[in-house]
């Protein structure tokens, strides 16, 4: 058994899960409110990911750095997942909101539109090009190189540090603002059923604002946590990653947060093991086995409980 | 006895037992004009035929390739449309993997009738087979699926058809788990090339012309088809099911064979559209059959035209693929977005002399601005203008054309984004002030950037008109409009 092969794609695996997760609860929160595929999701985290991007710009350009770290680093992240929330909010705003009592195939639609604008826009706005989102310069080498070795030189670098204390942050705040606060007991009544919410004086609007804008602002998060580590950022990014983190999402049972962070895990360490012992170009099919055996086995997710319809 | 019943004073024009009572009086309230109501009672196969005639003489009246490719072209997504029709339109199940059927038809054709594996068969025993394939493949796809939720449905299809892209793309090398040699079967990257024409027992279909008939008389073939299953058992069932599955279910009908045989029979069409796209072009790519951009062609098709209408395909094709079209070249999509401008303005903002002064408002502001250019930022008149034509060089008159436009204009862009939406939440006098700025912005921005990039704008108008179709009018151009009962 070769354990550095192992280990090096256990640790990409665990970050990339990260990502995944972070984007996937996007997703869930969403669909456990609205019922609703947002398929503009992954989009979002492909403009946080240009949020961030833009400070490197302004801070001189992936090759001639001239920051702190720290402060470049906290930039990067308020200003993505402030700009990402507020995305968030303007779609469901504009797209979404007049559809709430519509036929279902209506607002799934409106999503694809909303992502093949977003994904065009940014074409016409930043180029169809990748751009380098290494940025160079801060410490000599790039923080996704630099880092700790473990034994059996496998590097654990600085980015995939940050990943991952960074996603297990915004877990527990997420955690803890859904358990213990008002407005996350709300967002709690109105996925178990919006009508009877409203009627209990939950302002429902106001929940689904304040969903989008948290779902969003974490796949803002997930946007530059994304670039730190691969060091590069391009228009369609968002689609494969939306699709993968919404695969996590089904797979843990859409709706349950908990179930999403470990579907999340589950995607990343599928694609990493089969990237490192396949072929990197079946990381797709193995991850599609995944969601067909998991929709097979158990329809309602690894951690989800079975919906009963109720008419 | 009868006579006797006393009359009710309430009583009224009661709706047909059947018929939801809310849903017969709000048909009864949008009841349109006086001209819908005689076009509503022409037959409908009266319109299908006059349809026929017009695109059979289409090749008579121009002599231009380019034109019958054009048609052709439009013919192919009617058709898929009209695939896609069964399952979204009917059924009302997303499959986000259409494309890949489309794909696997032409990737089929290819390999029966190419020197790829030196297989040269009659387009009359490829069709067959193409087919059966496409409707098997269609039916192995919804298989797992097939009790899930419509939302799970479309995942699991557009994996679908994002792996089959992967698939064909990384074909050139396969071997059955590793055991045998590396064959070659869909090229890889670089397609199969060299296709065979039709070869219809013998008569070589060979021009664009050609192809276009073929392309018709198909179309036409699977219009009656539709047409007659629109109104059958079938077709009554799958309607059914798309308004409510669980009372389908209820009464009787066989809700999963359902769907597969609705998945099957799009999947087939859609495998028949291919076999025609291989062969005129002579190539395929898998890259020809992504999931994005035709995917979301195809169903901005088949919405713009209404989903669940015959009549609503044909429409939506012509005029999507049209406008695409046009969209390829500066001068003309100018005069498209103009009148599209205008056009939304004459329908939304009455009386005329408001438009007229809001029009004149929108010149002016580009004048006094095009004087603050000149006397303040020399630069921001130096820039050479894109499009031309009539009207192209009257707008180039009062619009700013800066020298390098591409930062400003993107950052115009996105405040054209913001002001859009932001007229939407205005109303009364403060949204007529705000429409002028908007509209130079609009006419600023188009000229500086949306029209230096046509591949790219006429992306980002897909997605428009998909958003604000669905906000604005769900059913289409030719739908009807669905009531939502809770």
């Amino acid at each position: 058994m070769n354990w550095h092969l192992f280990v090096t794609e256990l640790v990409t695996g665990i970050t990339h899960g990260c990502v995944y997760a972070l984007i996937a609860l996007g997703y869930s929160m969403v669909y456990g409110i609205l019922k609703l595929l947002n398929f503009a999701h992954g989009d979002v985290y492909m403009v946080g990911s240009y949020i961030g991007y833009g400070w490197i710009t302004v801070f001189g350009g992936s090759f001639a750095m001239h920051a702190n770290v720290v402060l470049l680093l906290v930039l990067m992240f308020t200003s993505a997942m402030l700009g990402g929330g507020l995305l968030g909010v303007v779609i469901e705003r504009f797209a979404y909101r007049r559809l709430r009592n519509a036929p279902r195939i209506a607002p799934l639609i409106t999503a694809l539109g909303v992502a093949f604008f977003l994904e065009n826009a940014a074409q016409l706005i930043v180029g169809a090009q990748q751009q380098q989102y290494n940025p160079y310069g801060w410490l000599t080498t790039p923080i996704a190189v630099k880092g700790w070795f473990l034994p059996s030189h496998v590097l654990v670098s600085y980015a995939h540090a940050i990943i991952i204390v960074g996603t297990i942050v915004l877990m527990v705040a997420l955690t803890w603002f859904v358990q213990r606060t008002q407005t996350g007991k709300a967002m709690r009544a109105t996925s178990y059923d919006r009508e009877a919410a409203a009627m209990m004086g939950i302002d429902v609007d106001r929940v689904i604002v304040v969903t989008f804008f948290i779902g969003s602002a974490l796949a803002g998060a997930a946007g530059v946590f994304n670039g730190i580590e691969y060091s590069q950022v391009f228009p369609l990014m968002g689609f494969q990653a939306g699709l993968f983190a919404f695969t996590a999402a089904v797979v843990g049972g859409i709706g349950n947060l908990p179930g999403s962070v470990a579907g999340g895990l589950l995607i990343g360490l599928a694609e990493s093991f089969a990237t490192g012992y396949v072929s990197s170009t079946f990381q797709q099919a193995v991850v599609f086995v995944i969601l067909i055996a998991v929709m097979l086995a158990r329809p309602s997710g690894l951690f989800g409980r079975a919906a009963v319809q109720k008419v | 006895m009868s006579e006797d019943t006393p009359q009710r004073p309430d009583e009224r024009q009661v709706p047909k037992v059947g018929v939801d009572s809310w849903v017969a009086t709000h048909a009864q309230r949008v009841e349109g004009t006086r001209l819908q109501a005689e076009l509503a009672r022409i037959p409908r196969p009266a319109f299908y035929a006059g349809f026929a005639v017009f695109a059979a003489l289409l090749p008579a009246f121009t002599s231009s390739g380019y034109i019958v490719r054009v048609g052709f072209d439009t013919l192919l997504y009617m058709l898929l449309a009209l695939g896609l029709n069964i399952v979204v339109g009917y059924a009302g199940l997303l499959d986000l993997g259409y494309v890949a059927f489309y794909g696997f038809g032409a990737y089929a054709y290819a390999m029966l009738a190419s020197p790829k594996f030196g297989l040269h068969w009659d387009t009359l025993a490829v069709i067959p087979v193409v087919v059966i394939a496409s409707a098997i493949l269609g039916f192995l796809v919804a298989l797992p699926s097939r009790r899930l939720l419509g939302d799970y449905l479309a995942i699991v299809t557009l994996f679908f058809g994002q792996l089959f892209v992967v698939v064909m793309q990384n074909g050139e090398s396969v071997s059955f788990l590793g055991l045998t040699k590396h064959y070659d079967l869909t090229g890889g990257p670089n397609g199969i090339v060299d296709i065979d024409n039709w070869n219809l027992g013998g008569l070589h279909v060979g021009s664009v012309q050609g192809y276009y008939y073929c392309a018709l008389i198909t179309f036409m073939l699977a219009l009656t088809a539709m047409y007659l299953v629109d109104t059958s058992r079938t077709g009554r069932a799958w309607k059914s099911l798309r308004e409510d599955p669980l009372a389908a279910e209820l009464m009787g009908m066989p809700v999963n064979r359902l769907k597969l045989i609705a998945f099957a029979c799009g999947a087939a069409i859609a495998g028949l559209t291919g076999t025609l796209f291989a062969a005129l072009n002579t190539t395929v790519f898998a890259i020809n059959f992504d999931v994005s951009t035709s995917l979301i062609i195809v169903y901005a098709v088949l919405l713009l035209g209404g989903a669940g209408s015959i009549g609503g395909v044909i429409l939506g094709a012509i005029v999507v693929n049209v406008s695409l079209e046009v969209l390829r070249d500066p001068n003309h999509s100018t005069w498209l977005f103009y009148i599209l401008i205008v056009g939304v303005l004459v329908a939304k903002i009455r009386p005329w002399r408001v438009l007229a002064g809001i029009l004149v408002a929108t010149v002016a502001i580009g004048y006094a601005l095009r004087g603050i250019c000149a006397a303040a930022w020399p630069r921001g008149m130096q820039g050479e203008p894109v499009v031309g034509g009539a009207l192209g060089s009257w707008v180039n008159g009062w619009v700013i054309h800066p020298a390098t436009p591409q930062t400003i204009a993107n950052v115009c862009f996105v405040l054209l984004v913001v002001a859009v939406l932001g007229l939407t939440l205005l109303h009364g006098w403060q949204r007529l002030v705000a429409l002028p700025p908007t509209l130079y912005l609009a006419a600023f921005v188009w000229n500086n950037r949306l029209a230096v990039e046509p591949s790219v704008t006429r992306l980002i108008l897909v997605g428009v008109i998909l958003i604000v179709l669905m906000n604005a009018r769900p059913q289409g151009l030719l739908g009807t409009a669905r009531v939502e009962i809770a």
